[in-house]
């Protein structure tokens, strides 16, 4: 079994994301492709996709050029495990405010029922590195790189918070899908990219 | 993960504070370039008002930069160019989700200190801002918010990242609506990158120091460079670009992304064309999708433009020696 690991390529940091993921599959020895994605086409041959940091106003408007956001939708709906990251987080969400600006019409996926705060631990400035254990996924220590970062401010039923900073959550999953708030693909550590993997294998059984 | 060439872990610009889940770190490489690094494949664009930056954000801008005027209109008033009203910075600021950016003076230490305690996302210490230190750029080092800067070659932009640069562009030749410039400096950069890349590779550490010698610049940012075989941090085009096929042309020279300066609110289809050079940009490797977006224009309404040669003032030319 090879598995076919996609990250969405409008925007961001893609590369990134591509290199920790082909890390993961190395290390786990996992078979596997990484691959950019831009098109509905390619996103349909996936069994996992991740959305990397980016603007999410961005990426959710140039997704919705080419109808690729309407196939990442059906396909997470029929169980493709997704991974989001800052801006994927905030696409994933069904409600989506800034700190300063509140209420926002950016294009969402609207699939997880978390409700997100962006922007929400201040500008560039306030960008901070800091511990963040996931106890629960079995990852006890792990440097969280926030960037501008969103935090979530309300979960609906049956989303497990993963962690918290300052009682801000900034992990969560819910069956297919999970996002963090930080970027993992900024460091070298990769366990959570490759608790990811895992997801995408146990999907394939 | 990134790469952190020349990066100072003693930086003052770092600061440790302990917070109710344990100790927090500001202002790191990682925090800076990784900045940099969430606007990748996305589009810059000045902008002078609120109204401005809307149309920006709507048009799918990942960052928008703040000047008091744009670049073509600096070049026809003449005088000082110094970093734009406080005021409008906030209230653009508070009027967009996106990051924002603003210009100070190359060399104006406290044109920065007063951007950084404005809380803007990224300084930009730009040419196009009378300089006000021809020998000197600021010590980036010594700021918790990053910074872009110009550059026309490798030497230059490896000097800006020495001084803690987070992020580079092409230097152009602002306010032109001429995108030739932009064209020759990245492709300078990216013969410089591959001719280090094959010393590297060659394995001939005399002519790598050499090199460091003789872009003023130490031996291990080149050696790192030349190991990557580019930019330890993210490489934007900037200057000229007025058109969506500009646009794309650039991101196939492989810069990073696009700045577009006077090209998109200097034009009387401000709108259309934001909107267009952003799809040209993310599409770029399309042809279709870029000749869509390029249909969206009308040549009719693009600004004029200046043929280089006649230029009595070169801004590219400012702080390139330093």
């Amino acid at each position: 079994m090879s598995l076919t690991v996609g990250v969405l390529a409008i925007q961001g940091d893609v590369h990134e994301n591509i290199i920790s993921t082909e890390t993961a599959l190395k290390e786990l020895g996992v078979e596997g492709t990484v691959v950019g994605v831009k098109t509905a086409e390619d996103v349909s041959k996936l069994d996992g996709l991740i959305i990397p940091g980016g603007e999410s106003t961005t990426i959710g408007q140039l997704s919705l050029v080419n109808s690729s956001l309407k196939t990442i939708k059906e396909k997470i709906e029929h169980g493709m495990p997704v991974l989001g990251i800052c801006a994927g987080m905030i696409l994933l969400s069904k409600t989506s405010n800034d700190r300063i600006i509140g209420k926002t019409d950016q294009p969402l996926l609207d699939l997880l029922d978390i409700k997100l705060e962006r922007n929400s631990f201040g500008r560039q400035k306030e960008s901070f590195e800091a511990d963040v254990p996931m106890n629960s996924i079995n990852i006890p220590k792990f440097n969280g790189v926030f960037i501008r970062a969103p935090s979530v401010s309300d979960v609906g039923s049956g989303v497990e918070i993963l962690a918290k900073f300052n009682e801000k959550i900034v992990a969560v999953k819910k069956g297919n899908m999970m996002c963090v708030a930080f970027h993992p693909e900024l460091t070298e550590d990769v366990s959570l990219h490759k608790y990811f993997v895992n997801l995408i294998k146990k999907s394939k059984i | 993960m990134l790469p952190l060439s020349g990066e100072r872990t003693d930086a003052k610009g770092i600061i440790k504070n302990a917070s109710d889940s344990g100790d927090i770190l500001r202002g790191t490489s990682t925090l800076k370039r990784g900045g940099a690094h969430m606007l990748k494949n996305g589009v810059v664009m000045d902008v002078t008002t609120v109204e401005q930056a809307q149309i920006a954000e709507d048009a799918g801008a990942v960052s928008v930069m703040v000047l008091d005027k744009l670049p073509s209109d600096v070049r026809k008033a003449g005088g000082v160019a110094r970093t734009a009203s406080i005021r409008i910075i906030e209230d653009i600021m508070d009027s967009v989700t996106i990051p924002v950016m603003a210009k100070c003076r190359i060399g104006h230490v406290y044109e920065a200190k007063v951007l950084e305690e404005t809380n803007v996302d990224m300084i930009d210490e730009s040419e196009v801002l009378t300089p006000a230190d021809e020998n000197h750029h600021i010590w980036k080092w010594d700021f918790t918010t990053p910074f872009v800067n110009g550059a026309r070659s490798l030497s230059e932009a490896l000097r800006r990242i020495e001084e803690g640069a987070a992020m580079i562009r092409t230097k152009g030749e602002p306010g032109t609506g001429n995108v030739a410039e932009a064209v020759t400096h990245i492709k300078k950069v990216n013969d410089e990158l591959r001719s280090i890349k094959a010393i590297y590779d060659s394995g001939d550490k005399q002519d790598l120091v050499r090199m460091a010698r003789e872009f003023k610049v130490s031996y291990d940012i080149v050696e790192e460079t030349a190991k990557l075989g580019r930019l330890p941090v993210v490489n934007f085009a900037a200057g000229g670009i007025a058109t969506p096929a500009d646009a794309a042309y650039l991101m196939s020279l492989g810069c990073d992304g696009i700045f577009v300066g006077s090209g998109i609110f200097n034009a009387n289809d401000a709108k259309e064309r934001a909107r267009a050079i952003v799809l040209a940009t993310t599409f770029w490797n399309e042809s279709e999708k870029v000749k869509e977006a390029q249909k969206m224009i009308d040549e009719r309404q693009s600004m004029l433009g200046l043929d280089v040669k006649t230029l009595e003032l070169r801004m590219q030319e400012r702080g390139s020696s330093a």
